[in-house]
């Protein structure tokens, strides 16, 4: 098993094959099981992506009302041909807000890598998808890759807001979401470490603060930011710029970072945002403490 | 390396909001059930850390009776999994500690139903999944990743051996194991993660061992 993201760009450049055929080949070999059913298992879950934003889109509201209907306000900005930074953004941001405001209502979505984060890597590829009409095939593909760099901080860093603040989750869903787009779009699997690199380094330091301890402020605006700073680093890596920390440094950066990082910033709603006199006001109108 | 599976990162379907807070939390009430082997009827629950704090938020609370009544994560009926414990004659209580475990989502599951007991203590460790760190107080690690026996036995000479032969036997291969103790002579905690599925005869067989006491078999998560 590669265990670091130098041994997975370094498999798949010997081998000349795509990073997300180095993550298939190896879960083949972890599970015993043939290509196709791996492939299956990945389409489950791509098809439960698609329902979540799908669902968000037509209006969802959070068991508190807190978040909710962000999706739909998204949707209909970009219908109205106004927006600023172009419709790709804008379709990455609607579908972040839409999969992730699923969640605080206890839809059903899949985690990527937490359920915290899960708007950030279908938030970029249904974006793309709908500009580019991808193929089945493409979209599986995606997540594998994007599976295989969160393996690498997974196991040696943290994807648990509680244990490394929000950098350790929406941080890694948008390098994840970075490094498979480079991939996606035909860039080498080095390009997608830098874009990896890049996209993690400008998350660093992010605190995981959520209001009332919900999964809501600002959980579901930070997947929003997580799946724009994934198309901004995939197309500074596409351009050929290169991150100069190499990407495994950049997660043990991440990892001390988490570290250092006090109990009241990593998720039990005591710090941050969630101790500012509204975020603490809410609280008490919710749970009266 | 804790993680060893493309779906621990991407995955799993579950309910929202909280991938270690209501899948993670699912899956430590899913593994208490499956080693208590049966509905409890009544359930102390011990929350510690980032859990004590954001459990009501997160349906940590929901997640947790949902696993123990057997719901997966993504199964819709935790959002009600109250009513459902209460259907099912299940009591529970959660409570609320200070104390710092080990790791900041931890509970500590107490199942009782007639004169059968036990204490599970499980952390959520990121992305839904969990690992089981004692049971009756015996430290453990089980990653979930395998099935695993676990074997309460006296700890005396030779019952190691018996055991390890008996699965050695069946052809099953041990992926894992660990003994644990608390003080010498007493009882003592073995388990074995391993790659097959074992067999209620299996399992049969490890009971009749000299200085056996109890055997739990644990499905992978």
């Amino acid at each position: 098993m590669f265990n670091s993201i130098e041994a997975l760009v370094k498999r798949a450049e010997e081998e000349n094959i795509t990073i997300s055929e180095v993550m298939i080949l190896q879960e083949m070999e972890y599970r015993d099981l043939p290509y196709l059913d791996i492939y299956n298992s990945m389409k489950t879950n791509l098809d439960v992506m698609m329902n979540a934003t799908k669902e968000g889109q037509d209006g969802v509201k959070s068991p508190t009302g807190l978040t909710g209907g962000d999706a739909v306000k998204m949707k209909k900005y970009i219908e109205s041909g106004q927006g600023l930074s172009g419709e790709l953004n804008l379709l990455a941001i609607m579908h972040a807000v839409s999969t992730n405001e699923v969640n605080a209502a206890m839809g059903k979505i899949c985690a990527t890598p937490t359920a915290g984060s899960a708007g950030v890597v279908p938030g970029v590829l249904f974006a793309v998808n709908e500009k580019k009409d991808l193929t089945e095939e493409q979209m599986v593909r995606f997540l594998f890759t994007s599976g295989a760099f969160g393996f690498v901080v997974a196991n040696n860093a943290f994807i648990a807001g509680a244990s490394g603040g929000c950098q350790a989750e929406v941080g890694s869903a948008s390098a994840m979401a970075a490094a498979a787009l480079v991939e996606l779009q035909g860039g080498t699997p080095q390009q997608s470490a830098h874009a990896f690199s890049i996209a993690m380094k400008n998350m660093l330091g992010l605190v995981c603060d959520p209001v009332a301890g919900l999964v809501e402020v600002p959980c579901v605006k930070r997947n929003a930011a997580g799946a724009t700073n994934a198309l901004t680093a995939a197309d500074m890596a596409l351009a050929g710029i290169e991150s100069r920390i190499p990407a495994d440094e950049v997660v043990e950066a991440m990892y001390k970072v988490g570290l250092t990082m006090p109990e009241e910033l990593r998720e039990t709603g005591r710090g941050g945002l969630a101790a500012t006199p509204t975020g603490e006001r809410i609280k008490e109108e919710l749970f009266g403490v | 390396m804790k993680f060893k599976s493309v779906f621990d990162i991407i995955g799993p379907i579950m309910v929202g909001p909280s991938s270690s807070h209501t899948a993670g939390a699912a899956r430590i009430g899913l593994a208490a059930r499956s080693l208590f082997g049966e509905t409890p009827d009544h359930v102390d629950i011990y929350l510690f850390g980032s859990f004590k704090d954001t459990y009501k938020g997160h349906g940590t609370d929901v997640a947790l009776l949902g696993g123990l009544l057997g719901f997966d994560t993504d199964d819709s009926r935790i959002i009600k999994a109250k009513e459902y414990a209460e259907e099912a004659g299940m009591q529970y209580q959660f409570i609320e500690l200070e104390e710092t475990r080990s790791h900041p989502n931890t509970a500590i599951l107490f199942l009782r139903k007639g004169n059968s007991r036990i204490s599970v203590e499980g952390i959520s460790i990121g992305g839904g999944k969990m690992e089981i760190v004692s049971i009756d107080e015996y430290d453990i690690n089980i990653s979930g990743n395998n099935p695993a026996l676990l074997v309460f036995h006296k700890d005396t000479f030779g019952t190691i051996g018996r055991i390890t032969t008996i699965i050695g036997d069946e052809g099953i291969n041990v992926a894992q194991m660990n003994v644990s103790r608390k003080e010498k002579g007493n009882t003592a905690l073995m388990t074995i993660e391993v790659d097959e599925i074992v067999s209620e005869e299996t399992i049969n067989k490890i009971e009749g061992v000299d200085g056996v006491q109890r055997v739990f078999l644990m499905d992978e998560s």
